[in-house]
């Protein structure tokens, strides 16, 4: 037995400059950074405030993080297929299949796992404690764990870079293609060993936000006065709930068969590849909810705010995002209508996937009967969420059709079934992202985004989606099938290259944004939210100072009513200062930071490696090391810091004066 | 607590506006804010518990699909042995027993009794673990892996999953006998002694589906 | 694949039903482009999803076109710089609305779904077509990264090419050597996985003739993008006339030569085997025949850890 495994010199791709290149250039720019944090003599405040934090606030803010770098990776595979499709008319192009295949593995994998899903759900950690008027989630430290094991997914799957390679075999691992015999490099398992700690990170923090939504919620915060941002926020981690177990009994089958010879979905010996279909996709409709739920309601808040009306049918919308949550569990057959089951069962399927397109219906018209009557204000947020619904519905129609079992008999697998999917994804999840970025950014940092550059990043934003995805459906309709290295058909090249175009506005919209971030951060000083409302918002998380406290509520809300900051923000108009009495501050507990949640990922990594090359005493090492730091966690002593009462009250008199000052100007 | 009045208005006609809410009903339900420690903690575990099953599921499911595929060799009738699977049986079902008997020791903070039973407890799932690792031990030796048909392919992994549950259980056990001798009776770790006989209540359940499903059912052809 | 190429160059005439679905579906399709797509079917099988499809997007572009057209207009409107626009902050809640926009969608579904399910049952790929003409049995062997083709009253095999009778309907019995692939040629109509150790079966029939492209529809692996063959409509005299000229010429397909067949390999240019061994395509489906091998065997370096294609 080898010392390291599989692992040798052969597995660095020397012969492949570009994923070497870029590898290097990363190694460059984290050393980079992680020097700059120790010469600066940042460490012990990274550390400390952050690593080790277990304020939700905080680890919302790390999960857009790692969302918005992920971002950066997964489009510059876009770039690369896009601009590989350009140059393989009739020509090799630049990328062989062997990369080529990695490369839109990784695109789909990292866009859906390591871009969309830390991106909502560190929304959701920011955003759903506010609202409910709570100080914390419910279990803050096991908060810190899933974060932190979403990173380590991250990490493996972009070590593949250098050391060995991804999974080529597309987003979902179909087998026999994922099986050991035809997939005999450590790719696949690069792709299942990521996910999976990444999932119980996910399934971890799902299980932290319905417990904090269902049992934490301020007194008189009840079920119908829940801004309906917590509402898709609980449909989706309900789902989560509901879905990821399945995603990690699936790959654990996978890995099952590969790593020890079983045969749950092997061409021999009786496996039946058929069921990992229905397994991936039980778990994968749903996910795409759980994804686009909370996008929804983004959406809400900022069409609400932006209108300066509340939600119009608050009620409808919430029977729609419930309804969109059970009946994303009768669907997943519509994703393999063309493995021939038969015109009852497809008819079914099809049925019941259209029935999806009702509630979300009824959201678009919602947003718009929101609009209707209001006062609207085109800031960047606002922008986003009228691209996401003219957008959307062109999206959801495609949907509809791909639902019609004989239309998917010839467009299943195309172009175009990729440009549908792009049609719901982008408008309905990024860019719900971006307008929440753009709208809670000066509630997480204190001051506001810069407009210019953000409307820049808007229009080279929407204008490259249909570019690049308008010829996608025509591509798909001339017949192109998706994950083409190289094609010989003429008609479809120019489709191709009016689709790079596309990308490469896209990519002057995140360079826009990048801007964005950079204008702002150095002109911070004359876009400061001062008194932490900078919308005219409605719900509960516009009541605090911007940043918030680390104790968020410096007592706790009593709710009376719906909107109930809207309704105080009204009194506070009418007399010119705060209505409410200075209450009487208390100590306040709060947990203390823990460096569990790093130290458990630092070994859910080696553990991940080990298993990837098969380096088995890593494996032990890796194992004992985190059950040991569970241990060590769970024999503190001390578990919360008290937060002395004077300071309570600084802060919140501190906010209070500048609210009572930006009243009497009438700024508020 | 002192608590802020926000007069909310009532937009949509739902009759909520000016309704005073009542404080003291303390279950998370909207009126009485967040609820204590103990109801949050235990409906935390209780929805991982459920996420549990939903994983448990789909090895069922998948079970269900492959019991058939034999790839000509023995099925559950040829290969089941129903004498020691119903030892199995009543090992795990005794030790839940003897959580049961623990968590009311802890309730009267009766440290001895405590560890006692616990101990008990363990021993117990200990001998589950090691009669199924022997039944594991003599299929694989008759020839029969996990490897050599879909069917024993499911078997074990079903049966393994559950398991490995156990022995999970087993470890989480002997930390908590640990901890409850250095610390005593603190209230967060009474928390985890009742997320921990959670979790062993919950094994069982699943273990009495598993010995209906696969043993009994498989015996019976 | 030259054939196949020069033939999709070829100029068509294009009924007036494909101008306006691509005005549909395409709003920047450029005038004057030649096109080659699910909207231009030689047979009953692309005819009849063609109108499936034109169908469901007129009906659902009656609601899509004014939901978009409200949104931008209600949106400028109400814009906060209007100060003609009535405003009404508290329009949060309308009985009427509600059933109204509950009620559109609904309908919209509840026709569509209609639609969908006689359609699905109408257009089972394994529904065989109605015809007077005798069909023609075709068995399909999906393999890496090839099609293999027998047709087994004849006892002629093709790779990469399936040569079919204009107006005869093709029962094909498909499977796969190797990894899940579709079948599908866009012209021509429907695609079903094939599977390993299965048997699948689909109803084609090409009605012009002429050279389609077709292709595996499933991604399979590296050598994916040449495993495209060539789906060949000859008049039914032709057909016999090729069947008599192929049969006893040319290579022989029987298992060793499978065996072979069954390495990867991608990129074939089109042949035929001159004779087969009765029985090798229930051989395949029932795995008495291994299946393919994958990239262990191709004589790669270090396939555990990044195998590589074979040139």
């Amino acid at each position: 037995m080898k010392l390291l495994g599989k692992l040798d010199w052969s597995a660095v791709p020397f012969d492949q400059p570009i994923p070497l290149a870029a590898g290097g250039l990363v190694i460059v720019v984290i050393l980079g950074v992680v020097a700059l944090i120790v010469a600066k003599g940042w460490l012990p405040y990274v550390w400390n405030e952050w690593i080790c934090s277990v304020d939700h606030k905080r680890i919302g803010v790390m999960y857009c993080t790692l969302a918005m770098v992920m971002l950066i990776r997964g489009f510059i595979d876009a770039l690369m297929m896009r601009t590989q499709q350009s140059v393989a008319f009739q020509s090799p192009g630049y990328l062989p299949p062997e990369h080529y295949d990695q490369i839109f593995s990784a695109h789909g994998t990292i866009m859906i796992f390591f871009v969309a899903m830390p991106f909502v759900i560190g929304l959701i950690n920011f955003v759903v404690p506010l609202q409910l008027g709570i100080r914390d989630v419910a279990f803050p430290t096991l908060n810190s764990v899933a974060l932190w094991l979403t990173a380590s997914g991250v990490l493996l799957v972009n070590m593949s870079l250098v050391v060995g390679e991804f999974s080529r075999v597309g987003w979902l691992p179909y087998p026999p293609l994922s099986e050991l015999t035809y997939s005999p490099g450590v790719g696949v398992d690069y792709y299942c060993w990521g996910l999976q700690i990444s999932g119980i990170g996910t399934l971890a923090g799902g299980i932290n936000i319905v417990t904090t939504i269902l049992k934490m919620r301020a007194p008189g915060l009840s079920y119908t006065r829940m801004p309906m941002f917590c509402w898709t926020a609980l449909a989706s981690n309900l789902l989560i709930i509901a879905a990821f177990p399945v995603l990690t009994a699936t790959l654990a089958m996978l890995l099952l068969d590969r790593y020890l010879g079983f045969h749950f979905f092997t061409n021999t010996a009786g496996g039946n590849q058929m069921m990992f279909m229905n397994l991936i996709w039980i778990w994968g409709h749903p996910e795409v909810y759980i994804l686009i739920l909370p996008a929804f309601g983004i959406y809400s808040e900022v069409v609400s705010t932006f209108s300066s009306k509340p939600l119009f049918g608050y009620r409808s919308m919430i029977v729609a995002t419930m309804a969109i949550c059970i009946i994303s569990f009768l669907v997943w057959l519509h994703h393999f209508f063309t493995m021939g089951p038969g015109g009852d069962v497809n008819g079914f399927f099809g049925i019941a996937s259209m029935v999806i397109a009702v509630p979300t219906g009824v959201k678009i018209f919602n947003w718009l009967f929101t609009m209707y009557g209001g006062t609207v204000r085109f800031s960047v947020p606002m922008m986003w969420s009228i691209a996401f619904m003219i957008t959307f519905v062109i999206g959801g129609m495609t949907g509809v059709m791909l639902a019609i079992p004989p239309a998917d008999f010839i467009l299943h697998n195309s172009l175009f079934l990729v440009a549908h999917f792009h049609n719901v994804i982008i408008p309905g999840v990024l860019f719900a992202a971006f307008a929440g970025y753009e709208y809670w950014f000066p509630k997480a940092f204190g001051f506001t985004l810069d407009e210019r550059w953000g409307k820049a990043a808007f229009w080279f934003w929407v204008i490259g989606f249909y570019l690049a995805f308008t010829p996608l459906y025509i591509m798909g309709l001339e017949g192109m099938p998706r994950r083409m290295q190289s094609y010989d058909v003429p008609q479809w090249h120019m489709w191709a290259n009016i689709a790079t175009v596309g990308a490469l506005s896209i990519l002057c919209g995140i360079l826009c944004m990048v801007a964005q971030l950079v204008v702002s951060i150095r002109t911070r000083d004359q876009r400061r939210d001062e008194y932490g409302d900078p919308w005219d918002g409605r719900s509960l998380e516009w009541i605090l100072p911007s940043p918030p406290p680390e104790f968020n509520f410096a007592v706790m809300p009593n709710v009376t009513g719906e909107e109930p900051y809207w309704g105080l923000k009204e009194a506070a108009r009418e007399h010119q200062r705060i209505t409410r009495p200075v209450p009487e501050y208390e100590d306040l507990e709060m947990p203390r930071n823990s460096p569990t949640g790093f130290v458990c990922a630092f070994f859910a990594v080696m553990m991940g490696f080990a298993l990837i090359w098969h380096i088995w005493w890593l494996l032990i090492v890796g194992f004992i090391g985190a059950y040991a730091t569970l241990v060590v966690f769970s024999w503190r002593d001390i578990r919360e810091r008290i937060i002395p009462k004077e300071e309570v009250a600084r802060i919140d008199l501190e906010n209070r004066a500048k609210r009572n000052l930006a009243l009497q100007e009438g700024r508020i | 607590m002192t608590a802020t009045e926000l007069h909310g208005r009532d937009p949509y006609r739902l009759g909520h506006a000016g309704v005073e809410g009542h404080h003291d009903l303390a279950t998370g339900h909207g009126e009485g804010g967040p609820a204590p420690k103990r109801i949050i903690v235990g409906y935390g575990f209780w929805i991982f518990l459920l996420s549990d099953f939903v994983m448990f599921s789909a090895f069922f499911a998948t079970y269900a699909v492959l019991r058939d595929r034999t790839a000509g060799g023995p099925g559950p009738q040829q290969l089941f042995d129903i004498t020691d699977t119903a030892l199995e049986t009543g090992a795990l079902l005794l030790s839940s027993f003897a959580c049961g008997l623990m968590s009311l020791e802890m309730e009267r903070k009766r440290l001895w009794a405590t560890e006692a039973w616990m101990l008990v407890t363990g021993l117990l799932g200990f001998v589950f673990v090691f009669l199924e690792g022997k039944e594991f031990a003599h299929l694989v030796s008759m020839g029969h892996g996990p490897q050599s048909s879909a069917f024993l392919t499911a078997f074990f992994t079903l049966v393994g999953c559950h398991g490995l549950h156990v022995s999970i259980g087993l470890l989480w056990l002997g930390t908590m006998m640990a901890q409850v001798y250095f610390k005593g009776f603190r209230h967060y770790i009474q928390l985890r002694v009742m997320c921990f006989s959670l979790f062993w209540h919950a094994l069982d359940i699943i273990w009495v589906a598993i010995f209906t499903l696969v043993y009994l059912i498989g015996v019976r052809g | 694949m030259g054939a196949i190429t020069s033939r999709l160059r070829r100029a068509r005439n294009r009924s007036a039903a494909l101008l306006r679905a691509l005005a549909v579906v395409s709003p920047i399709a450029i005038a004057g482009c030649r096109y080659d797509s699910v909207f231009t079917p030689v047979g009953p099988v692309g005819d009849a999803e063609r109108i499936i499809i034109l169908d469901s997007v007129a009906i659902m572009l009656a609601i899509v076109v004014p939901t978009i057209l409200a949104t931008v207009a209600v949106a400028w409107w109400f814009r906060a710089s209007n100060r003609r626009a009535k405003r009404d902050p508290n329009f949060v809640y309308s009985g009427r609305i509600e059933l109204v926009v509950w009620s559109i969608p609904a309908l919209t579904i509840l026709f569509l779904g209609g639609l969908t399910w006689i359609s699905s049952h109408d257009l089972d790929p394994a529904k065989p077509l109605k015809s007077a003409v005798q069909p023609l049995d075709v068995q399909v062997v999906a393999m890496d990264w090839k099609w293999l083709f027998i047709y087994p009253d004849q006892g002629v095999a093709t790779i990469n090419q399936l040569v079919a009778p204009v107006g005869t309907p093709l029962r094909m019995h498909l499977t796969s050597a190797t990894v899940m692939n579709t079948l599908f040629a866009p012209e021509v109509g429907s695609q079903i996985y094939v599977m390993n150790g299965m048997n699948g079966t689909m109803w084609w029939q090409v009605d012009r003739p002429g050279s389609y492209l077709g292709h595996s529809n499933m991604f399979s692996g590296d050598g994916f993008p040449g495993m495209s063959f060539e789906v060949k409509a000859i008049p039914p005299a032709q057909f016999a006339a090729w069947v008599g000229s192929t049969r006893g010429q040319g290579p022989v397909l029987d298992e060793a030569a499978y065996r072979q067949l069954l390495k990867q390999s991608s990129d074939l240019k089109p042949y035929a085997y001159g004779s087969v061994t009765p029985g090798l395509y229930d051989d395949i489906v029932r795995q008495k025949l291994p299946p393919g091998t994958g990239p262990v065997e191709a004589g790669n370096k270090n396939p555990f850890v990044r195998p590589v294609r074979s040139p």
